[in-house]
């Protein structure tokens, strides 16, 4: 192509032209914001109030929540700027925000328990170091060291020989479970976890054993108790709502329709009426002499009404499974029960996981509801202390109710997102 | 060609390798399980209550109330019995949650609708928006607007002087707007709008068979409007306004409990947070639906020649509608069933008045949890048999 006749060609340029850089207003800042902010007449005044909105809403918040906020000194430092947040309030209390009234002596055993459940969930989590995994990781690891390091300062304090042996086994059980996990794929572990945690954690919250002094229920309150209700609905129904869901597809009609009904009931009655039931009701129907507890009967309730949400999203899953599955498996001479377990449930499982977090995110926040029958949960712990004389101050019901969003909200949207990660992890590219 | 014996079926004997044999008998077992369940539990409560001298029985809701409730919307006062109590209570949920379910729709919508913006301020506003709302627990929200928005508001004798007419007031004892009063002659523009309502539904279906025959739309949405809002409004004028609006008046503590339209704050608080909650969830199943419909039936309608606004209106609309409907019911669903949290405000619901105080007053548990679950339980399976009913007419007719 090139010059090979000058003669010829003389004054036609056979080299293109270097590329014109796009106008000015397609790239950049102002292209951006020309496609994205002002695009349309409508859009331009859209943006405007939009940004009118956010410039009332956030300078304001801002400075109440931080720049104004009295962070230290005591209610009187409140007292004085009632204007703006009392995180005072939140230092000054936080530890019956989180223990509620459990024996002062013993409250290791809580931080031992909640310290486990975080470390070892957030050892759970990523199973392999992609890209997509490596920020996961890195977050979850400053996680677990943050929470590790406030673990032993105050185990420190404490400073109690069976604690420091108790806290070795716990180690020693996540350790194997970690090691075993790398060998055998964590789902697995996951499964193990999900059943030994809640007994572990009874036997060290409830004492009676292993030298531990016994803690009333009554005595629970605060975050501790909202985790032990929501961590109990959340072990209570995900066996249960298997069952339930497998109930409602059986081929057997009683089965089908106690099932059904059993779901279709608690779905239809507010988690209230629920309570309620289970406050007054269910000690009417034990037999003489059976007593039980306030908690124990929020925790039934709970775990019913939570089965029956579960089975309905389980099912879901059960339908989205292609009947050839079915009859693969049933060809290659499975029974029932390995046919669900190898075959089916893996696959239906991993379908549901949206449905499954979405049901734990709203099974925690409902946690809130036990405070209507008496229980002290976290809301009611926080409510509780802003009711204290010392600290009747225009700001504090503020930062209470803003301090309990916080929380709630850290944990709901730290489960979304777990949940969005897990989907892109297990998708195999079979989406259906 | 020969026949080919049969061989004789097999001999029907007990085995317990026969899947059928077998299921019977695990049925017979769930049968005889939550028989003896049932039973223990009615003999447990019978015992039990018998123990404590209690007996079984609705009578008690024809025994006098003896207590006061902040909102009725059917005449109600001390003397009114418990029956009566359980009707105020059940048509002040059904309130609350039909203003909620309308106002939730359209505050959901339109976030749902930003969420889908190009605009990048409004998409990340109704983003923030949702993500924040949903992950907040309900009660939290209540709680919120009560005992921090609502309740903090100046009281009516701080803002008020005595005597004063009230045409819009927002105080710590709550909204006061004027309360319309139908004079005679107002009975005419109700049949009006009634007529109104059976002649849209006759054009309609006229214009629709007339589509049908011969492809020519007839404006539909503009005669209805016509139908529903200027015909009663003719009709209005014609009889001379027979509808007057009074304002409220301040009294010496409190605005006048008989003048104007006083909706209380605790009325006011229940709802804000039903909507605010309900909306972000409501936000996220429109922005489902309308993705869901395929791209190349957009790109379709625009090879046809149909504008944006047709091709919105006529084909993803309707396509997305059949996709948002079903959450969207169980949505109003679980607005109402999360009404009941009036209870933790005193907002007087069918949970807060009757599960709450009657049974506190008559100590009926029983009769009272159970006939407050019936009534949930009724209002789920209406709504169930509504969605059963609305799923087959917009399915896909498959070839």
């Amino acid at each position: 192509m090139s010059n090979k006749n000058p003669n010829k060609m003389g004054v036609v340029n056979l080299l293109p032209l270097p590329e014109l850089a796009p106008p000015g207003n397609t790239v950049g800042a102002v292209g951006w914001m020309k496609n994205n902010l002002f695009s349309s007449p409508l859009n331009s005044i859209l943006t405007l109030l939009g940004l009118a909105l956010l410039y009332i809403l956030i300078p304001p918040v801002l400075n109440w929540t931080m720049f104004d906020a009295v962070w230290s000194g005591g209610s009187e430092a409140c007292k004085a700027n009632p204007d703006a947040a009392c995180w005072t309030f939140a230092g000054e209390w936080w530890e019956f925000f989180i223990y509620g009234f459990y024996d002062k002596t013993q409250r290791w055993r809580v931080d031992l328990v909640l310290w486990a459940l975080y470390v070892w969930v957030a050892f759970i989590i990523p199973e392999n170091e992609s890209r997509a995994t490596r920020p996961t990781s890195t977050i979850l690891g400053f996680v677990i060291a943050g929470l590790s390091v406030l673990f032993i300062s105050m185990a420190i304090k404490h400073n109690i020989p069976t604690m420091w042996l108790l806290i070795g086994a716990m180690v020693v059980i996540g350790t194997v479970l970690w090691a075993w996990g790398l060998k055998n794929g964590r789902s697995r572990v996951g499964i193990i976890v999900l059943v030994l945690f809640p007994i572990i954690a009874y036997f060290l919250l409830g004492g009676g054993t292993l030298g531990l002094s016994v803690v009333n229920t009554n005595d629970w309150g605060g975050f501790l108790l909202t985790l032990v209700i929501a961590i109990t609905g959340i072990v209570a129904s995900l066996p249960l709502g298997v069952l339930l869901a497998l109930g409602r597809r059986s081929e057997m009609p009683v089965l089908r329709m106690v099932s059904t009904l059993f779901i279709e009931f608690w779905r239809g009655v507010p988690l209230i009426t629920v309570l309620f039931m289970a406050s007054f009701m269910l000690p009417l129907f034990m037999s003489k002499g059976v007593t039980i507890d306030q908690l124990l009967r929020a925790l039934i309730g709970v775990a019913l009404f939570s089965s029956a949400y579960m089975a309905e999203v389980i099912r879901g899953g059960l339908q989205a499974i292609p009947k050839g599955q079915y009859e693969g498996a049933q060809s290659l001479g499975l029974s029932f029960w390995k046919m669900m377990g190898l075959i089916v449930m893996p696959q239906a499982l991993k379908i549901v996981i949206p449905g499954i977090v979405s049901t734990f995110i709203g099974l925690f926040k409902d946690t809130t509801l036990v405070l209507i029958i008496g229980l002290l949960d976290f809301l009611n712990s926080v409510q509780t202390a802003t009711t204290n004389p010392e600290w009747s101050i225009k700001s504090v019901p503020y930062t209470g109710y803003v301090l309990v969003a916080l929380v709630f909200w850290v944990h709901c949207y730290g489960m979304a997102w777990y949940s969005r990660h897990l989907e892109n992890k297990l998708d195999t590219g079979h989406k259906r | 060609m020969a026949e080919i014996p049969t061989s004789a079926p097999p001999k029907q004997s007990f085995s317990f390798s026969d899947k059928k044999t077998r299921g019977q008998i695990y049925q017979v077992i769930t049968i005889a399980v939550i028989a003896w369940f049932i039973w223990s539990i009615i003999a447990n409560t019978a015992s039990n209550m018998e123990a404590q001298g209690i007996h079984f029985g609705f009578d008690f809701l024809k025994t006098e109330s003896g207590f006061s409730i902040i909102q009725s919307l059917i005449p109600y006062d001390e003397t009114s019995t418990y029956g009566r109590v359980f009707f105020i209570g059940l048509i002040n949920t059904l309130l609350i949650a039909f203003i909620g379910c309308i106002l939730a729709t359209f505050l959901g919508f339109l976030v749902g609708i930003g969420r889908l913006s190009s605009n990048w301020v409004i998409n990340k506003i109704s983003t923030i928006y949702v993500e924040l709302f949903r992950n907040v627990p309900l009660l939290l929200q209540i709680f919120f607007w009560y005992h921090a928005v609502l309740k903090p508001l100046p009281g009516p004798r701080e803002i008020h002087s005595k005597g004063e007419a009230l045409w819009f007031s927002v105080t710590n004892n709550g909204v006061l707007l004027p309360k319309p009063i139908a004079e005679s002659g107002f009975g005419f523009v109700l049949a009006a709008f009634g007529i109104g309502i059976i002649a849209a539904i006759l054009y309609a279906r006229k214009a629709k068979t007339k589509q049908m025959a011969t492809g020519q739309r007839s404006p539909v949405l503009w005669v209805t409007l016509g139908l529903l809002l200027a015909l009663p409004a003719a009709v209005f004028l014609i009889m001379g306004s027979p509808m007057v609006l009074e304002p409220g008046e301040m009294g010496t503590f409190r605005p006048d409990k008989y003048k104007g339209l006083n909706i209380i704050p605790e009325f006011v608080a229940l709802l804000l947070a039903l909507v605010v909650y309900t909306a972000a969830f409501i936000a996220e199943i429109v922005r489902a639906g309308i993705q869901s419909v395929n791209h190349g039936q957009t790109e379709a309608a625009n090879a046809l020649g149909l504008r944006p606004g047709p091709t919105l209106k006529l084909v993803v609309i309707p396509q997305a509608l059949r996709v948002i409907i079903p959450p969207l019911t169980s949505q109003y669903l679980n607005l109402t069933k999360n009404s009941s949290l009036a209870t933790a405000i005193a907002y007087p619901d069918l949970v807060s008045v009757f599960a709450g105080t009657v049974l506190n007053q008559t100590g009926k548990a029983v009769e009272i949890i159970i006939l407050t679950m019936l009534v949930y339980l009724t209002i789920s399976l209406v709504t169930s048999i509504f969605m059963n009913w609305y799923n087959e007419r917009v399915k896909l007719v498959e070839r």
